[in-house]
């Protein structure tokens, strides 16, 4: 795997657009080849060497493709969108769109993320070992495709509405959720270590949200069912099920209906 | 003598009441009365003639006053500034034409800047929910003609929509509704007793951000599931017997305002009301429709839509696509988050309306504001723009809450050498065009 390493030399005024800061653009570009691909700051077209200094040069494919950013790149937008294959490591925080639609590869940051991050995605690995905004791993608006695949982990805390419209893949949060977690989910599985303020599972048709701390409210839909033993992320404990949400529409499989369930730690 | 022109349509409120009588001087200049308008309209109508009204542009010296310039000296600022700066926030539209609002999208177009109306402090969160979950609606002739169940969640038109009650909602005989009043049955859902509560037969006192919790009640209970005791304040046994009644009436419709659209979850709690609407069809007929605002902030959205597919929230600053996103490219986190460099209000007050970090933001840039009045964003801006009153002083096209679209008349003329904002915008138009040409 061979290595292009972007420091920060001058931060935008508005928020710059890196669309083609990912693996895929990068394969087979030498540092002068990246330093001429576009950025966009409003509506002024710039290139990615006026913003970063590049070093090292990309592998023949993404796959063998690491990217390493340094510098300040919390005001860098749509980092690592739509990757496939290879690594992209951020030293610092990202802004909105970081990892949205991504189908493969790894993309670490090593900071806190803003809204809209890993929207509708399809597969690979998404660490964030800060914050993240809202929205993360939800669909893009109107979409009804929120996240299918892969897994997207958070050390820190998340914001609200996050994995709206949610169809399969996994979000675990170490920290807390604030409200809107799964709403319209249709698949998938959430697991939050902490406490959630409420309006967890609204709406939702299928899917799972695992909960070791509180919830603030219940949604009125639900309805408790039974203990169960799980182990969640490597930890075994005792969890109360419950179903819903019953006011929304269920489909049904051999004759009885499937709801989204909720699973809240004794 | 004076003259009286008839079926004048009011540009106050997003009910765009269309049977109003202004009587005018023979001379076209000034309006004597106004008949049929509630008081807000009437007002809007009188306040043509208001003694120190602005009739020329004018622009912010260093000290802080204004001074009197020219229609084309304005024009020629404004068009620099449009050119200039790498992403601009154009705002507003919603008490304007669409004529007017589709030379503003021309001009974006060409210097990429990002188109936003009043929604976006308004009902922008209706609109999300839309396009999440689609809107079984119908027209506000069908609410007066058919609606026997009429809900009023976090609205209050009886301040905001004054005639809305009296000419479809609740009062006005129709052809299936031959009763009034009396063959209606009124729900007021309101964390406050207002005065829509008190013409309402049944009040539902709700503690406040609980919308969403209580709309899913609404829907387990019309499924027959199980509730918890209360919800949001409202014992079960309420939610289960309004549901019933609900259920046995013969079309029913919710009309839903900022209690919804701007309270806890915001876009979810319009969503959630809007499929227990489609949920109430399995029952019975069922509609919903939004209180829009300002009187054709409705036709903003519409415009925008025809033409770039978004209601609201247009980002055009990559000029070969549209691209829209609540939270990243509405009026409020541009300023907030500095990602404009200049402003260009028009037809709106977001000095007004936008939260103070966002008009401290705006005050900070270069900003133009088009407006016939004087309001709270002319004061914080470089350059005002008065122009003519649309309904009042120049005719144009609008679209009421309902989405139907209502030709607004002229009554009176403007007083001397005023543009109009689709003069206004056309003049910016050339010399934007002018500008780009020569570099």
């Amino acid at each position: 795997m061979k290595t292009v390493t972007l420091t920060v030399k001058q931060a935008p005024e508005l928020y710059l657009e890196c669309e083609n800061i990912t693996p895929d653009t990068f394969a087979g570009k030498k540092a002068d080849e990246i330093a001429q691909l576009p950025a966009y700051q409003g509506k002024e077209d710039t290139t990615l060497g006026e913003y970063f200094t590049i070093a090292g040069e990309a592998g023949a494919t993404a796959a063998e493709t690491q990217i390493i950013l340094k510098g300040d790149c919390s005001k860098m937008k749509y980092i690592g969108i739509k990757m496939t294959a290879g690594e992209v490591i951020v030293n610092s925080s990202t802004d909105m769109y970081t990892g949205g639609w991504m189908k493969g590869g790894k993309l670490v940051v090593k900071g806190d993320v803003h809204s809209f991050c890993g929207l509708g995605m399809e597969g690979g690995e998404f660490i964030i070992e800060g914050n993240a905004g809202n929205y993360l791993g939800a669909s893009y608006r109107g979409d009804w495709r929120g996240m299918q695949g892969g897994i997207i982990r958070v050390k820190g805390n998340v914001g609200s509405d996050i994995c709206t419209f949610m169809n399969g893949g996994e979000l675990i949060v170490e920290g807390n959720a604030d409200v809107h977690i799964a709403t319209h989910a249709e698949g998938g599985k959430i697991v939050i270590k902490g406490n959630v303020n409420r309006r967890v599972g609204g709406q939702m048709v299928k899917g799972e949200v695992i909960v070791f701390g509180k919830i603030g409210l219940m949604m009125p839909g639900y309805k408790y069912t039974k203990d169960v033993d799980l182990e969640v992320d490597g930890t075994k404990a005792n969890f109360a099920e419950y179903v819903g949400d019953l006011g929304e529409r269920h489909p049904k499989r051999k004759g009885e209906p499937v709801y989204g369930k909720i699973f809240l730690k004794k | 003598m004076p003259k009286v022109v008839t079926d004048v349509t009011c540009p106050f409120c997003g009910t765009l009441c269309d049977d109003l009588e202004v009587t005018v001087s023979d001379d076209n200049k000034k309006i004597l009365s106004v008949r049929n308008a509630c008081a807000i309209g009437s007002e809007k109508f009188n306040h043509t003639s208001l003694p120190g009204r602005v009739t020329r542009p004018r622009k912010r010296q260093p000290d802080g006053t204004f001074k009197e310039i020219t229609y084309d000296e304005a024009i020629d600022w404004t068009a620099n500034m449009l050119v200039k700066s790498k992403k601009t926030l154009m705002y507003g539209w919603a008490s304007t034409s669409c004529q007017a609002m589709s030379v503003g999208h021309e001009i974006a177009e060409k210097v990429g800047g990002v188109v936003d109306n009043c929604a976006t402090v308004c009902h922008g969160s209706s609109l999300i929910a839309i396009q999440d979950v689609g809107i079984p609606s119908c027209t506000l002739g069908e609410v007066k003609n058919r609606a026997d169940r009429v809900i009023f969640w976090g609205c209050n038109p009886a301040h905001a929509h004054p005639r809305h009650m009296s000419r479809y909602s609740i009062f006005p005989r129709g052809f299936f509704t031959v009763k009034g009043h009396k063959g209606r049955k009124i729900y007021c859902v309101d964390c406050r007793h207002t005065d829509t509560a008190r013409v309402a037969d049944e009040f539902i006192q709700i503690q406040q951000g609980y919308d969403y919790e209580l709309l899913d009640a609404f829907r387990t209970a019309a499924r027959g599931e199980a509730l918890p005791d209360t919800i949001g304040g409202v014992p079960k046994e309420k939610v289960y017997k309004i549901v019933e009644d609900l259920k046995a009436g013969r079309f029913g419709v919710i009309f839903f305002g900022m209690g919804l659209t701007h309270t806890l979850g915001r876009n979810h709690n319009i969503d959630e009301a809007i499929s227990f609407t489609r949920d109430m069809n399995d029952f019975t007929k069922f509609s919903i429709i939004a209180m829009r605002g300002h009187w054709n902030v409705t036709g903003s959205g519409q415009v925008l839509s025809w033409q770039y597919g978004f209601p609201y929230a247009v980002d055009l600053s990559r000029r070969n696509k549209a691209r829209y996103q609540t939270g990243e490219t509405t009026s409020v986190d541009l300023l907030v988050r500095n990602e404009v460099e200049a402003c260009f209000n028009i037809a709106t007050d977001p000095g007004a309306h936008f939260p103070i970090d966002a008009v401290v933001s705006m005050s900070k840039k270069p900003t133009v504001t088009v407006d016939p009045h004087i309001n709270m964003s002319t004061e914080i801006s470089d350059i005002h723009i008065p122009v003519a009153m649309v309904g009042v002083e120049t005719g144009g096209c609008a679209y009421r809450m309902d989405n139907v679209p209502i030709e607004t008349r002229k009554v009176v003329d403007a007083p001397d050498g005023m543009l109009t904002d689709v003069e206004l915008l056309t003049k910016i138009n050339e010399r934007v065009d002018q500008l780009m040409g020569a570099k």
